[in-house]
C-alpha cells in the first residue's frame, strides 16, 4: 500500500533512532570485546598487552565469579518467586468487590515508584536495624530475639528489599489480566459447582499464564542488573555481590579493565539468553 | 440471605485488602512520618507513630548539608530534558513504523527492543572511558544523553503501540475531503496522538528519575541527581534517620504523585503492549 515516496520518507524518519541505537549498541560492545583481550590495569596503564582469552579464564575460574553467579541466581529466582506469588495473591484480593479499591491500588503500586537508593536505605536502617529498627521492636514485642539482617542474612535482606520493589509490578500486571477474565466464564464455572481451588487452577491460572510469563521475563531483565540496592547496603563482598557488582568491583577496586570487560561480555551473553525468549514472546504478540 | 452473605464477605475482603495494602505501603508511610521527627524520636524504642514532636527542621538540614536543591534541579532537568529530546527522535520513528510499515518493520522493532537488554554493568568500562575521553564525567549533557539512550527503545515501543491504535481510516476520510498531508498531520493525527505521547513522557520521566546505575557511577557532584544525594547516606556519621527520611520524602513524593497518575499506562508501557 505504501508508495515509493512514503517509503523513502519513512526511512528518513526512522534513521536517527536506528543510527543512535546502533552506535549505542555497537561502540561499547566492540570496545568491551577489545578490552577483554588485554592485560590492562589502571595502576599500570603504560603496560598494556594482548593476552587473548586469559581474562576470560581468569574471570570464569575465579571463585568469586562462581559466588557472584550463585548470588545472581539466588537474587533473581527468590525475588521472582516472592514477587510473582505475592503478586498473584494481591491481584486476586484486589479483584474482589471491596470498598475503596482505588485507594488500595494506590498503596500497592507505590513501592514501584520509589528510587532504589531510598528503598534500600530505608529498609536497611529504619526497618532492619537490629537495635532501633521496627522489625527488632516487633520481634522483641513478640518475645523473640531481633534478627541482625545485614550481619547474619545479608542476601535474604537484599532479596526482601528487591521483592518489595517488584511486588507492585507483578500485582498490577496480573490484576490487569484478571480483570479481562470473562464474567460469563466466572458464572459458568460457579454454576458447574467449581470450588475456589479448582476455579483458580482451571480458569484463573490459564487465563493469567501469559501475564505471568511476561512479568517473569521483564523482571528477570531488571533483576539481573540489580546494582544500587547492593551498593548502598552491603557495598558488595562475597555474600551479596552479583555479577554486575563483581564487574564493578573489578573495575573500581582492582582497577582491572581487562577483567571487568571480560566479565561484561559474560553478563551481556547471560542477558541475551533471557532477551532471546522475551523478544520471541513479544514478537508473537505483535502478529496476533 | 444471599445479599447478606455477599455484604459480610465484601466487608471481610475489604478489611483484608486494606491491611495488605497498608502493609505494602508502610515503609513509605514510615519514611514520611520519620521525616518530621527529631533524630532522637526517630530512634525511639518503642517507636513513636504519631505522637511525637513534629518538626520540619530536617528539611532545612538536608538542604544545608548536601545541597538538596542542586540535586533536585539535576533530577528535574535530566529526567525531563533527556526524554523530551528522546521524544523528538522517537516520535518520527514510531510514527513512520506505525503508519507506513514495511516488511522489515517488525524485525526493526525487535532489534530496538533487544538493545534495551544490554546490561549497564557489562559495558561499564567502555562507557566510562568514552566519558573520560570526551570530558563528559559529571556533566549534565553526558548523563542526560545516557538516560535518553537507556529509555529510547521503551519510548519508541510505547509510542508505536499507541500510534498503532489510531484508526487509519480516518486519514483516508480526511484525504477524500481534500486535506493536504500537512493539514492531515496537524488537524487529524496530532490531536489523536497527544495522549499517547503524554503517557509515554510520563512513564519515561519516572524511569529516568529513578535510574541508579549510571547516575551513581558517572556523576560525582555537579550533575548528580537525587539518587546520588540519597546514596550519600550509606556511610553516614552519627544519627541520621530523620535526615535520611526528609531527603527521601523530597526525592520520592513528586514522582509518586506522577506515578499514581500513570499507573494505567505503566502496564502497557512496561509490557510493550503484551498485556492490556
Amino acid at each position: 500500500m505504501a508508495t515509493q515516496q512514503t517509503k523513502v520518507a519513512g526511512r528518513l524518519l526512522v534513521a536517527p533512532s536506528v543510527i543512535l541505537l546502533f552506535l549505542w549498541m555497537i561502540v561499547p560492545l566492540v570496545m568491551t570485546l577489545y578490552f577483554s583481550t588485554l592485560r590492562y590495569n589502571l595502576l599500570d596503564a603504560d603496560n598494556v598487552s594482548f593476552v587473548g582469552l586469559q581474562n576470560y579464564t581468569y574471570f570464569l575460574s575465579d571463585p568469586s565469579f562462581l559466588g557472584a553467579l550463585v548470588n545472581t541466581l539466588v537474587l533473581v529466582v527468590w525475588s521472582l518467586v516472592i514477587s510473582v506469588a505475592g503478586g498473584i495473591l494481591v491481584a486476586i484480593l484486589m479483584d474482589q468487590p471491596i470498598f475503596g479499591q482505588n485507594w488500595v491500588r494506590l498503596m500497592v503500586i507505590a513501592p514501584f515508584f520509589v528510587m532504589p537508593t531510598v528503598s534500600a536505605l530505608v529498609w536497611k536502617n529504619m526497618l532492619m536495624n537490629p537495635v532501633s529498627g521496627l522489625f527488632a521492636w516487633i520481634a522483641h514485642s513478640l518475645g523473640l530475639p531481633a534478627i541482625d539482617w545485614f550481619t547474619d542474612y545479608p542476601m535474604t535482606a537484599v532479596v526482601l528489599i528487591v521483592s518489595w520493589q517488584w511486588l507492585p509490578f507483578a500485582s498490577l500486571i496480573i490484576l490487569t489480566a484478571l480483570q479481562s477474565l470473562d464474567e460469563e466464564q466466572k458464572e459458568a464455572s460457579a454454576l458447574d459447582g467449581a470450588g475456589p481451588i479448582s476455579y483458580f487452577f482451571y480458569i484463573v491460572l490459564p487465563h493469567i499464564a501469559r501475564a505471568i510469563t511476561v512479568v517473569v521475563l521483564i523482571e528477570t531483565i531488571f533483576l539481573l542488573n540489580v546494582f544500587a540496592e547492593i551498593r548502598v547496603t552491603t557495598n558488595g563482598g562475597p555474600a551479596t555481590s552479583n555479577i554486575p557488582f563483581r564487574i564493578f568491583e573489578l573495575a573500581t577496586n582492582d582497577n582491572d579493565v581487562g577483567g571487568a570487560a571480560a566479565g561484561g561480555v559474560v553478563a551481556v551473553i547471560l542477558a541475551n539468553i533471557v532477551a532471546f525468549f522475551l523478544v520471541r514472546m513479544i514478537g508473537k504478540n505483535l502478529e496476533a | 440471605m444471599g445479599l447478606r452473605v455477599t455484604t459480610s464477605r465484601r466487608i471481610g475482603m475489604t478489611v483484608l485488602a486494606w491491611a495488605i495494602g497498608l502493609l505494602i505501603f508502610f515503609p513509605i508511610l514510615w519514611t514520611f512520618l520519620t521525616a518530621f521527627k527529631s533524630e532522637q524520636d526517630a530512634y525511639a524504642i518503642p517507636p513513636k507513630f504519631l505522637f511525637f514532636h513534629w518538626t520540619t527542621e530536617n528539611f532545612g538540614e538536608v538542604q544545608a548539608r548536601s545541597d538538596y536543591l542542586l540535586h533536585a534541579f539535576n533530577s528535574i532537568v535530566l529526567s525531563i530534558g533527556a526524554n523530551l529530546v528522546g521524544l523528538a527522535i522517537s516520535v518520527p520513528a514510531a510514527w513512520a513504523m506505525a503508519f507506513a510499515p514495511t516488511k522489515r518493520t517488525k524485525d526493526l522493532l525487535m532489534w530496538m527492543l533487544s538493545t534495551k537488554m544490554m546490561p549497564g554493568a557489562g559495558v561499564f568500562m567502555a562507557i566510562y572511558f568514552l566519558f573520560l575521553r570526551f570530558h563528559l564525567l559529571d556533566s549534565r549533557w553526558g548523563i542526560g544523553f545516557l538516560l535518553m539512550m537507556v529509555n529510547l527503545p521503551i519510548v519508541i515501543w510505547m509510542l508505536y503501540t499507541y500510534f498503532k491504535e489510531i484508526p487509519v481510516d480516518i486519514l483516508e476520510a480526511a484525504r477524500m475531503d481534500g486535506a493536504s498531508l500537512t493539514n492531515e498531520i496537524i488537524y487529524v493525527l496530532t490531536p489523536m496522538a497527544i495522549p499517547g505521547i503524554a503517557s509515554t513522557l510520563l512513564l519515561s520521566v519516572i524511569l529516568s528519575w529513578n535510574e541508579a546505575f549510571w547516575t551513581l557511577n558517572l556523576t560525582t557532584f555537579n550533575a548528580a541527581p537525587l539518587t546520588y544525594l540519597i546514596a550519600q547516606f550509606s556511610s553516614p556519621e552519627g544519627t541520621f534517620w530523620a535526615k535520611l527520611s526528609a531527603a527521601s520524602t523530597l526525592a520520592i513524593a513528586p514522582i509518586l504523585v506522577l506515578g499514581w497518575f500513570s499507573q494505567k499506562q505503566l502496564v502497557r508501557g512496561l509490557t510493550f503492549g503484551a498485556v492490556k
